[in-house]
């Protein structure tokens, strides 16, 4: 073997496969895989046609081209739709029920669902391949009138509310790759905080891409009714493949009059290899519409992986006095690129947005913080605060900002910093005077620049996520 | 400890140091004086594990190759550098930065990593001896750190690291009357438990607190003349000029 390989399993640890058998669609995009998706789900009439109404449009649309990464053209007549695990297709109703191999996947990827069960705290809808297969904690979120379950089973068993928020953030032709998602995707999660319920865990989804030539297309929708409370983290990791993977998921979120959710994800997908071969497409649409008064939605994101990444997380601010905030790290090394920020667009009064963007590049690689804030000429008294550093690490990688403002009200403000800086010779050299080896170096000085961000990452998440930096960046010194 | 055999260092084809040698034993402060320039922080520099420098000649620390240990190493095995002008490091807590420090030390050796508790035990017990402001411990790594502020946090890392060789280049430069006591009274606690020092300094006064055991006159790169303490007095009246 393949010393290769096993170069490339030390750099990526997640990368491995499980064999399992698994049902597929035949490959390509037409109506009939569009329906074969929608039947093997059990999908009511309504879902269906909605799928197929994406797909009209999808034909009409074009693939963006105004972002910064450019990637070679995807052959979407070459991917499979839709690929789920034999067994998980038959709906295990409990943990127990699931093909062991599956649940070993998940221990690999530190995610003992049975033991988080037990000790965590944290309910875990886990998304392998193209079905949600598990969902922990049901029974303790239900006493509390809390819908946690996959979108799949939401559309059966709560059609109502599905009908009415699903495209209501994320409209059913908004660009492409959305109305892409509309029409094809497979699963991904469902919450309903229901009013004055504060839920009493963090809500967890791993998304895992593990059979080749397979798109994931999740699609996740979480409303929180008023007065509610709810914390979602959202962790992705996927095996290495040679051949680039596509994942366009579409995440809406929902907060009523006084309710906030608050959004986490560590985004660790396969990055490709040193020479940039292989690596996930992350091309993800994430937006959250502050629908009530007093309601408050704020994205974290720390973003290591994929071999491109282009996405911004967004806050409709809708109802009077709400509050969008954004909250980012971006990490690229190697030849991975990343396209990411956010949308603030302040559309009631006395509105507020944060965007605190860190971005860090090392290697050979691109990244780019592109971010817009629009306040509307009936927004008064809004503002927004955007602080946007870049840290570089060597001379071949590049960092670039792209604020967007627009400001059509007088008594609105938007204030935006931005800072670019490098690690320098000089600070390394001291942190090893010190003891620390050049990685050690590095993670304590990256850590530090991203301490804002890290903090806002629930406990168990934090810890995670500054490993991850450092794990990111090993290799980019010296 | 330290043997330093025909030195010579260039850096972009310029010979800094010609032909440098000196041996410090165990528990010896030996202080070295010398016009800007002749070569004072390039020595400390090579000596604590920089890169850059074109080298020849041979450096024996405990009897080991030094040129073969990397830069963290030398730390670990006991060498302690208090810079001439310490770095700023932003986003970086100051405690936690002594921490990292300290149990990359400790872990390299083998001994137990200090808990939090441990540590902030350790570290408010030392800035008390050296009358450091634990407010600002919890600020970014010397940033806004006053010139004199700065030095003494080289001083507070000094004494929690307890290193066998520290090198001081030019920690005196910048501190008060007091705050040049309080490093001294550091410095010689230190040096009652068999460490050494290397004291690169400007004035003779840092010396009336810091008994040296050899005085060192730098010059182009090279030793020129070596003494007991009357060497720094007499250095102060005749200035370099007339030295010789
Ligand atoms: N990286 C470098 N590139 C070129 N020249 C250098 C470099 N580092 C040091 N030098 C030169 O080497 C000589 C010695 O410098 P060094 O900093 O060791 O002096 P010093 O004795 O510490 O002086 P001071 O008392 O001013 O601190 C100086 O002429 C300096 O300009
Ligand atoms: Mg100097």
């Amino acid at each position: 073997m393949r010393e290769k390989e096993l170069e490339k399993l030390k750099d990526y640890k997640y990368g491995f496969t499980t064999d399992i058998e698994t049902i597929k669609a035949p490959k390509g995009l037409n109506e009939e895989v569009i329906k074969f998706i929608s039947n093997i789900k059990k999908e009511p009439e309504w879902m269906l046609n909605w799928r197929l109404k994406a797909f009209e449009r999808l034909k009409v649309l074009q693939e963006p081209k105004w972002q910064k990464p450019k990637y070679p053209k995807i052959d979407y007549q070459d991917i499979y739709y839709y690929s789920a695990p034999k067994s998980a297709s038959e709906k295990p109703k409990n943990i127990e029920d699931l093909d062991p191999k599956i649940l070993e996947t998940y221990q690999k990827l530190g995610i003992p669902l049975q033991e988080q069960k037990r000790l965590n705290g944290i309910a875990v809808d886990a998304v392998f391949d193209s079905v949600s297969v598990a969902t922990t904690f049901k029974d303790k979120l239900t006493e509390k009138g809390i819908i946690f379950c996959s979108i799949s089973e939401a559309i059966q068993k709560h059609p109502e509310l599905v009908k009415q928020y699903i495209g209501s953030v994320i409209p059913i032709n908004d660009h492409f790759f959305a109305t892409l998602n509309s029409a094809v995707f497979t699963d991904g999660s469902f919450v309903y905080i229901p009013p004055g319920i504060r839920c009493p865990m963090e809500l967890s989804t791993y998304f895992r891409i593990n059979a080749s030539d397979t798109g994931q297309f999740e699609r996740t929708l979480i409303i929180a009714d008023k007065g509610s409370y709810v914390s979602y983290l959202e962790g992705c990791t996927a095996p290495m493949r040679d051949e680039n993977q596509l994942h366009a998921a579409n995440v809406e979120l929902v907060a009523l009059d006084d309710a906030e959710i608050k959004y986490s994800t560590v985004q660790n997908w396969y990055p490709g290899d040193k020479d940039g071969k292989g690596g996930i497409y992350n091309f993800v649409t994430k937006r959250g519409l502050c629908k009530g008064k007093n309601s408050k939605i704020s994205w974290t994101q720390v973003e290591t992986g994929s071999a491109i990444t282009w996405k911004y997380p967004s806050c409709i601010l809708k109802g009077d006095n709400s509050i969008g905030e954004f909250y980012s790290i971006a990490i690229t090394n190697n030849h991975q690129k990343a396209d990411t920020g956010t949308k603030m667009i302040h559309l009631g009064k006395n509105t507020k947005s944060k965007i605190i963007s860190k971005g860090i590049s090392a290697g050979l690689s691109d990244m780019t913080y592109r971010g817009l804030v629009d306040i509307s000429p009936k927004a008064n008294n809004s503002n927004n605060y955007t602080q946007c550093d870049s840290l570089l690490m060597g001379n071949k990688c590049g960092a670039h900002t792209v604020p967007y403002i627009k400001n059509k009200n007088s008594k609105s403000n938007i204030a935006h910093e931005a800072t670019t800086s490098k690690i320098s010779e000089d600070q390394l050299y001291y942190c090893q005077q010190r003891g620390l080896n050049s990685e050690e170096a590095v993670g304590l000085i990256v850590n530090g620049f991203c301490k804002e961000v890290l903090q806002q990452l629930p406990m168990e998440f934090a810890v995670e996520a500054q490993k991850l930096v450092g794990i990111s960046l090993e290799g980019s010194v010296g | 400890m330290l043997r330093i055999n025909n030195l010579s260092a260039r850096i972009d084809n310029k010979s800094i140091l010609k032909n440098f040698s000196l041996q410090v034993n165990a528990g010896e402060v030996h202080a070295i004086m010398g016009p800007n320039g002749s070569g004072k922080s390039t020595l400390s520099n090579i000596l604590s594990g920089k890169k850059g420098y074109d080298l020849s000649g041979e450096v024996l620390f405990e009897n080991n190759n030094l040129f073969e240990l990397e830069t963290e190493e030398r730390a670990h095995r006991g060498i302690f550098l208090a810079f001439q002008y310490p770095l700023e490091i932003p986003g970086v807590n100051t405690n936690i930065f002594l921490k990292t420090s300290l149990n990359a030390i400790r872990k390299a050796r083998g001994e137990k990593e200090l808990d939090a508790i441990e540590f902030l035990r350790l570290v408010k017990e030392k800035a008390k001896e050296l009358k450091f402001e634990e407010e600002k411990l919890n600020r970014q790594l010397n940033v806004g750190f006053s010139g004199g502020e700065k030095k003494k946090n080289e001083i507070l890392q000094m004494s929690i690291l307890n290193p066998k060789l520290s090198i001081l280049d030019e920690t005196d430069s910048g501190l008060d009357i007091d705050a040049l006591r309080i490093v001294a009274d550091g410095v010689n606690s230190l040096r009652k438990k068999n460490n050494s020092f290397i004291i690169i300094t400007h004035y003779q006064r840092l010396l009336d607190y810091i008994k040296p055991d050899f005085v060192h006159v730098l010059m182009n790169g090279k030793i020129i003349q070596s003494g007991g303490p009357e060497l720094a007095l007499e250095l102060e009246k005749k200035g370099y000029e007339n030295f010789n």
